[in-house]
């Protein structure tokens, strides 16, 4: 997040988009009902799911999955055409404004209509609304950014902030909601393909250098690795053959699973180290048993960029051992010692090859976390980015064309699935599974489908339905529900009994590499 | 006189506008207890346990409503306040199966009688459930007052204990309403509020439905802030007491909010878990996974020891063995191959300091950088 979770409350207008707050980061929905039940803030939900949200919305409008880049663009020939952006903003800190003005002015109102399924008046009233605001927020979560065109949505809504200055104070920002608790930390510790920590480029041969002589090591790779989403095919192909997996679970969470099942069969060698035998574990040659948070010391950053501490509460059970002390008896055993007492002595290591937690003690964060960056001890963190400028000086305004999703309904494949999550379950439910409460609230997968939809396919509430892709089939239960479009229908993902990403699409988005979850195409059929 | 100040039991005080009167008296340590009041939501003077003395005024006043006003000269444990405040408490006790040793400390007679009765509605030969870790046992011990003052008076709603999370005892509820106040003024669910009339109060979920049949999200806000005993978490109900506890302050492992919580932990197994008050990022609140998601940590199905895969099936094996295994097979594909046919996928789930020892081994020992997580998942 540009921003905090709780300057939330500051915005004259928020605009949330591909979220489903409530359910899925139900503390941050509560501060976004606040401000609109008590603080007269304006709420603009853009989702094709009637969500909780839309009680509380002031707009909502109902785009077809994966047509984000369109309605974004018309928001901004609105803004654009009606001279409702920030001139000062636009002049002083962007760059590409006539390039963005010459690609938004095909999408007026009228054509976009026509690709998103929102009347025009909508797009120019929500246009209005969001430019009007002295401050306004954008919250954003995965239905923006888990399609072929992830990467060019988020630049999109970055756009339509930066040309109305909505950056750099409490109540505005681009803000993604992250959906793990230390996604954030996870990547700035250099948890990805192509970047050390505090994203320090791997092809860069300074920093390879800086970080050999921290490390005390020679030959780091400056290639820029394989991302989750292309390392496990490759099994297929042969280029990997031995994955260590710590603490995730592909075999329900990837895409296109029966593609993943025969991948994880492929590799030569694979360690799946974890505090619970899943579906992923059972593929292993070898399982190591790890603590969990609760058995743990060190640190975790959420979504707002908050380092906060992590501590161990209860004894782990059996001969269960912390994450990185599994790793460091392999890593001595290879021949490199890494000899630590604690975390604290890992984090005080971390902090000086991490220009962004520089300045962060656990002694700091003992009573409240630091939004990082923090990069000297006497440094009070950064809630609010881009507040005088932006790290590459002017903000670039990207000029972004729509592009459909990767699959498109046909005849034989006549509904958009969609797939997210429910508020009862956690990913793939390896801890929420674990807790009866939760398995009676939310016990079983289901397929969330519109009344006319279910009506047109002869199905009533409760019926077991079989649902294919191109690449599998499913079978669940029927959910005949008013939050459903027509034309679209809802899986979560969490159940491996009838897992939706057995028809998901491992389309990927050519940057991100992430795949498109929010949109296939399936059919449905009675499994009575 | 200056301004924008107070007299608070003889100093004064400078106050903001817009100040209540607890408001000063909290910022500068005066004690003036409450029991309705909850911070983050409007007053609503309900309970009349904060009532104060202010010169001048034709009654006593709620601190936590009143706004403070210049030149306000205030007492907040005169004798006119504690009286009120007595019979406050007295007729709050008096209401309901209030079962803790206070009530009866001078009515020894008919405490058998009452615990019994307590007995049947709860089926239960306990007392109350939150014995020691209740605000309105609090203020009996520190007015000394139990609830023989008034005639007990009927208890009209059985015990809700049909959903999985919370157990909602109407015989100790005091009708404050912070439970209401928590729902639909700071989480903004909208489940519940107060029903019917007078003597007939109730908290009610939309049509006096059962929690599980409303809008009721179970995030627990309001059980976090029942100041009594009225609501209690179903799973915790019996199984400690505050003082066998020990509270650990860390943060939640579900979604990236990274709210701070409190693990309250007994016989080394965490028996509960409350949103930490007054820091961020949540200020108290949690959702249903955070409070009550936490039968993981303590599954028997939790793997205690490093497994090796042999003909298909695992078998246990020690550390030194799994580890040895584990970096021998490693090393030799990295040399057999190249370094590139190795890879790791961390954790969005382990810490930093894990997610660091994890890059820093695939690209300082395996010499690649095929590492990755599920950011994108």
């Amino acid at each position: 997040m540009t921003n905090t979770i709780a300057d939330v409350e500051q915005a004259d207008v928020i605009l949330v988009t591909g979220s489903n707050t409530t359910e899925n980061h139900p503390v941050i929905s509560s501060f976004v009902k606040r401000a609109v039940s008590f603080k007269g803030t304006k709420l603009i939900l853009v989702d094709p799911r009637r969500i909780k949200l839309a009680d509380f919305a002031d707009k909502w409008l109902r785009p077809n999955p994966g047509t984000d880049v369109a309605w974004i663009n018309s928001l901004i020939h609105v803004i654009i055409k009606e001279e409702l952006y920030d001139k000062e903003f636009v002049e002083d800190r962007t760059q590409g404004f006539e390039a963005l003005k010459e690609m938004v002015e095909k999408f007026s109102p009228d054509y976009v209509s026509g690709i998103t399924g929102i009347p025009a008046a909508h797009i120019i009233e929500a246009a209005r609304l969001y430019a009007g605001a002295e401050k306004a927020a954008i919250l954003y979560c995965m239905g923006i950014t888990q399609h072929v065109s992830g990467t060019d949505n988020v630049k999109s809504l970055a756009n339509l902030a930066m040309i109305c200055g909505n950056l750099g104070m409490p109540g505005t920002g681009v803000n993604p909601l992250r959906g793990q608790n230390n996604v954030q930390g996870a990547c700035d510790m250099g948890g990805l393909p192509n970047v050390f920590t505090a994203y320090q480029k791997v092809t860069d041969d300074d920093i390879v250098k800086k970080i050999e002589k921290s490390w005390n090591v020679s030959g780091l790779s400056n290639k820029p690795g394989l991302p989750v989403t292309e390392m496990i095919p490759a099994a297929h192909s042969g280029d990997i053959k031995a994955l260590y997996i710590i603490g995730e679970n592909p075999l329900v969470s990837d895409p296109d699973l029966n593609h993943v099942e025969e991948s994880l069969d492929n590799f030569d060698f694979m360690v799946v180290q974890d505090i619970f035998m899943t579906e992923t574990a059972q593929k292993a040659d070898v399982v190591l048993p790890s603590f969990c948070f609760a058995e743990k010391d060190g640190t975790f950053t959420n979504t707002e960029r908050r380092v906060q501490r992590v501590r161990k509460a209860v004894t782990a059970p059996g001969a269960a051992r912390d994450d990185w002390r599994i790793i460091a008896g392999i890593s001595r055993r290879m021949g490199f010692a890494m000899e630590y007492a604690n975390a604290s002595e890992i984090f005080d290591e971390l902090t000086l090859v991490t220009p962004s937690y520089a300045g962060i003690t656990y002694e700091r964060i003992e009573e409240e976390g630091l939004h990082w960056p923090c990069p000297t001890a006497d440094h009070p963190g950064t809630p609010v980015l881009h507040s005088r400028g932006f790290p590459i000086g002017k903000g670039v305004l990207h000029a972004i064309d729509y592009i459909p999703p990767a699959e498109q309904v046909d005849d034989e494949y006549p509904l958009y699935l969609t797939t997210g999550r429910v508020l009862y379950q956690y990913h793939t439910r390896s801890m929420t599974g674990r807790t009866d409460g939760l398995n009676e609230r939310a016990p079983e997968s289901f397929v969330e489908i519109s009344p006319a939809d279910a009506e047109k396919y002869g199905l009533k509430d409760g019926d077991r339905v079989r649902i294919a892709s191109r690449r599998g089939e499913i079978v669940a239960r029927m959910t005949v529900s008013e939050k459903a479009v027509d034309g679209t229908v809802f899986i979560p993902f969490h159940y491996a009994e009838a897992a939706a990403n057995r028809l998901t699409n491992s389309a990927l988005d050519p940057v991100s590499k992430i795949p498109e979850y929010k949109v296939c195409a399936v059919k449905l059929s009675s499994a009575a | 006189m200056t301004e924008n100040q107070v007299t608070i039991n003889g100093n004064r005080f400078s106050f903001e506008p817009g100040e209540t009167i607890l408001d000063v008296a909290r910022r500068n340590s005066i004690d003036i207890p409450t029991l309705c009041h909850l911070k983050g939501a409007a007053p609503t003077g309900a309970c009349r346990v904060c009532v104060v003395e202010v010169e001048n005024a034709r009654n006593l006043l709620p601190a936590c409503a009143t706004p403070a006003q210049a030149g306000m000269v205030i007492h907040t444990e005169s004798p006119a306040v504690v009286t009120s405040r007595k019979m406050t408490i007295e007729l709050l006790l008096a209401s309901g199966n209030h079962n803790c040793a206070v009530r009866e400390s001078d009515d020894t007679g008919s405490f058998s009688d009452f615990q019994l009765r307590v007995q049947q509605y709860d089926h239960s030969d306990r007392l109350c459930p939150v014995w020691g870790d209740c605000r309105l046992q609090d203020l009996a011990y520190r007015y000394q007052v139990s609830g023989r003052a008034f005639p007990a008076t009927e208890v009209k709603y059985p015990l809700e204990t049909v959903n999985p999370f919370i157990v909602r005892d109407f015989s100790r509820c005091i009708l404050c309403g912070r439970c209401v106040q928590a729902c639909n003024e700071v989480q903004v669910n909208n489940a519940i509020n107060f029903g019917y009339r007078g003597k007939d109060s109730k908290i009610v979920a939309a049509g006096d439905r059962p929690l599980k049949d409303s809008d009721c999200v179970f995030c627990g806000e309001c059980v976090q802030a029942c100041p009594v005993g009225a609501l209690v978490e179903k799973d915790a109900k019996y199984r400690w007491r505050p003082w066998e506890e020990e509270k650990v302050r860390t943060t939640c492992s579900y979604c990236g909010v990274g709210c701070q919580i409190e693990l309250h932990v007994k016989d080394d197994k965490v028996v509960k878990v409350t949103g930490a008050e007054g820091v961020a990022p949540n200020y108290g609140s949690l959702c249903v996974k955070g409070r009550f998601g936490f039968k993981f940590i303590n599954s028997p199905e939790r793997l205690t020891s490093p497994m090796i895969k042999e003909n298909g099936e695992f078998r246990r094996a020690e550390w030194d063995e799994a580890l040895d295994l584990v970096a021998r097979r490693l090393s030799e594909i990295k040399d057999t191959y190249d370094p590139d046919s190795l890879g790791v996928l961390t954790s969005a789930r382990i810490t930093n300091e894990d997610n660091y020892i994890a890059q820093k081994f695939t690209r300082a020992v395996l010499k690649t950088n095929n590492i990755d997580h599920c950011a994108r998942l």
